[in-house]
């Protein structure tokens, strides 16, 4: 019978919302396979309980439960994928797109022998062929890609909340595996601590309204018409990655998937072209103004309203008819 | 200490209107400009500040057309030692997986401590040659590096997980480690310096170097096809404003207005 593995990552509180997507994307795929099994992998210290919240929608959950396990590790992870791949042969594996997931997977798929397709946004099974799409030069072109579903497997990473989650399937409810953990699983790589970003002197995440600011604004002096602009919204400024890597602003400014996730009423990208990861850590379906002077930026294609120009004639502009308003 | 640093010349697409050539699948590769991967400069610092700060050598390493020569002449003016460029007409096409197997086969016949690569590249966006090349080799590996140390045989890395929060790990060396933008800031490099380089020797390593027919290398180098390239559903898309500068501003802020953004 055809497998599908999902590796099921987890969040504070039980699985990640992606667990669910990647079981909905499984379900789908599943159908074009004809008979199959689809099986979710569970890794943690005393995940038996999360293992049991999943088990409606799967087949089969094998569950890695062990003190090694406790802080999720790429390398721990891909040790006991490969080994659990290597006995399960799944015909396809599913892992989400996340930080974590970029840690092991192609190291995973490397070791395992098995084509990868990453960061995918759609999925179809057909003539013996995964088909994905997945975007390519910064957002500006989708590419349809394929790879044949052959004897070694084919995995595939899956961009968060691009697939959605379904209800459990009925007459599923998984059989429930404990797995054995071996002892050192990873002398070549070993966790020294978790480091929690130093916290700002405003804590976005609780802004009502932001000014954004990303590439676009060139030069650090620049900041400052940006900074006048938040003032005179009553607003504050947050960025998207490439401020924070010149250290013109602290990291705890940056919104993202990397960064800090806000959810605000407005949201004003001033400069920001809107990669995935930046949006990803914007929540909550703020209303997005954007102002960027490429017009085939990706930020319009999630933006409630979109002003193609200049940011250095525009965002002065905006802020010297915002204080006539307030007077 | 020696350390291999992986390098890819992209073509910048940042504020350009891109096309897709006739075929469907590539590229309109006129009037774009061409450059190295952002991640893969932040690599290339990375390499050679450590070589300063340790002694050994530094190498820089593509796959790529003759053409993709200039990242590494680039990479030898920011005071990488040497440099090696994987060029056959049989690796085009290579896709993710391929480029790891032809940069392991380069890779392993050299002594090296420590691989380096940018997190992804901004063309295909990817995100695997890392991870998979370190599988290749049989190293231990990190993904997106924010911090890179190396003291006692071991490299000590900060790399960035869920939440906003980044892990600290320890990987004995040999390793590979995969870079983020930010990591360190990559050194200026001008005219004169790569005018310096540019008598260096690159050896070229084609297929039948790396052990490889180049008959079979297609199928063993390209398993992931490109079926097409299309422009992305737009959604519902922004409601564009137009009009002068005054009158967008004004219209933006009668929008915000609305929304309760004033």
């Amino acid at each position: 019978m055809r497998k599908i593995l999902v590796v099921a990552e987890m969040g504070r509180a039980g699985p990640d919302d992606s667990a669910f997507e990647l079981a909905a994307a499984a379900r789908a795929a599943g159908k074009a396979l004809g008979e199959h099994r689809v099986a979710a992998a569970v890794f943690g210290r005393g995940v038996a309980e999360a293992a049991r919240g999943l088990a409606p929608w799967f087949d089969d959950v094998f569950v890695f439960d062990d003190p090694q396990l406790e802080i999720p590790d790429g390398e721990a992870w891909r040790a006991l994928l490969a080994l659990l791949i290597a006995r399960e042969r799944p015909l396809l594996t599913l892992i989400a797109h996340s930080n974590h997931g970029m840690d092991y997977a192609p190291a995973l798929a490397g070791q395992a022998g098995t084509p990868l397709v990453c960061d995918c946004v759609a999925l179809e099974v057909r003539d013996g062929r995964l088909f994905a799409v997945r975007s390519v030069y910064g957002g500006k072109l989708n590419a349809r890609v394929s790879v044949a579903l052959g004897d070694a497997g084919c995995m595939a990473t899956l961009r968060p909340g691009a697939f959605p989650a379904a209800p459990a399937p009925q007459g599923a409810g998984a059989a429930i595996h404990a797995e054995a953990v071996p002892a050192a699983l990873t002398p070549r790589r070993r966790c020294l601590g978790t480091v929690a970003p130093e916290p700002g002197a405003v804590d976005i995440t609780q802004s009502a309204v932001l000014v954004a600011v990303g590439r676009g604004i060139e030069e650090e002096e620049n900041l400052g018409i940006i900074h006048s602009l938040a003032e005179a919204l009553r607003a504050d400024v947050a960025c998207s990655r490439p401020v924070v890597d010149k250290k013109w602003l602290p990291r705890s400014r940056q919104v993202g998937t990397s960064g800090v996730t806000v959810k605000p009423k407005v949201y004003l990208a001033i400069g920001i072209s809107g990669s995935f990861q930046h949006m990803g850590g914007v929540k909550g379906g703020p209303f997005i103004a954007a102002i960027n002077k490429d017009p085939a930026a990706p930020i319009f294609s999630v933006a409630d309203v979109g002003i193609v120009g200049d940011l250095f004639e525009l965002v002065p502009l905006l802020e010297e008819k915002v204080r006539e308003l307030k007077g | 200490m020696e350390i291999i640093v992986c390098v890819k010349r992209v073509p910048d697409v940042a504020e350009v209107e891109v096309e897709v050539d006739r075929s469907g699948r590539a590229l309109e590769r006129q009037d774009l400009a061409y450059g190295i991967n952002e991640w893969d400069n932040f690599a290339i610092e990375a390499a050679v500040s450590l070589v300063e700060a340790h002694g050994g050598r530094s190498t820089a390493v593509t796959v790529g057309g003759p053409e993709d020569e200039e990242v590494l002449r680039r990479a030898l003016a920011m005071g990488v030692n040497e440099a090696l460029h994987l060029c056959d007409p049989a690796f085009a096409g290579a896709d993710a997986h391929g480029v790891a197997l032809l940069l392991q086969r380069a890779i392993a016949a050299r002594p090296f401590d420590l691989v380096l690569t940018g997190a992804i590249s901004s063309d295909q966006r990817n995100g695997q040659v890392g991870g998979m090349l370190a599988a290749l080799l049989g190293i231990p590996q990190v993904a997106l590096a924010t911090e890179l140390k190396v003291e006692n045989g071991r490299a000590v890395v900060r790399h960035e997980v869920e939440g906003g929060l980044e892990r600290v790990v320890e990987l004995d060396l040999p390793a590979l480690v995969s870079v983020q933008t930010g990591i360190n800031e990559p050194r200026y490099v001008s005219v004169r310096g790569i005018r310096k380089v540019a008598d260096q020797a690159i050896p070229v390593l084609d297929a039948a170097s790396l052990g490889l027919d180049a008959a079979q290398a297609q199928a063993l180098l390209a398993q992931v096809r490109i079926e097409e390239l299309f422009l992305p559903q737009r959604g519902k898309g922004a409601e564009m404003l137009e009009g002068s500068d005054e009158e967008k501003v004004l219209k933006l802020i009668e929008r915000l207005r609305e929304r309760g953004g004033l």
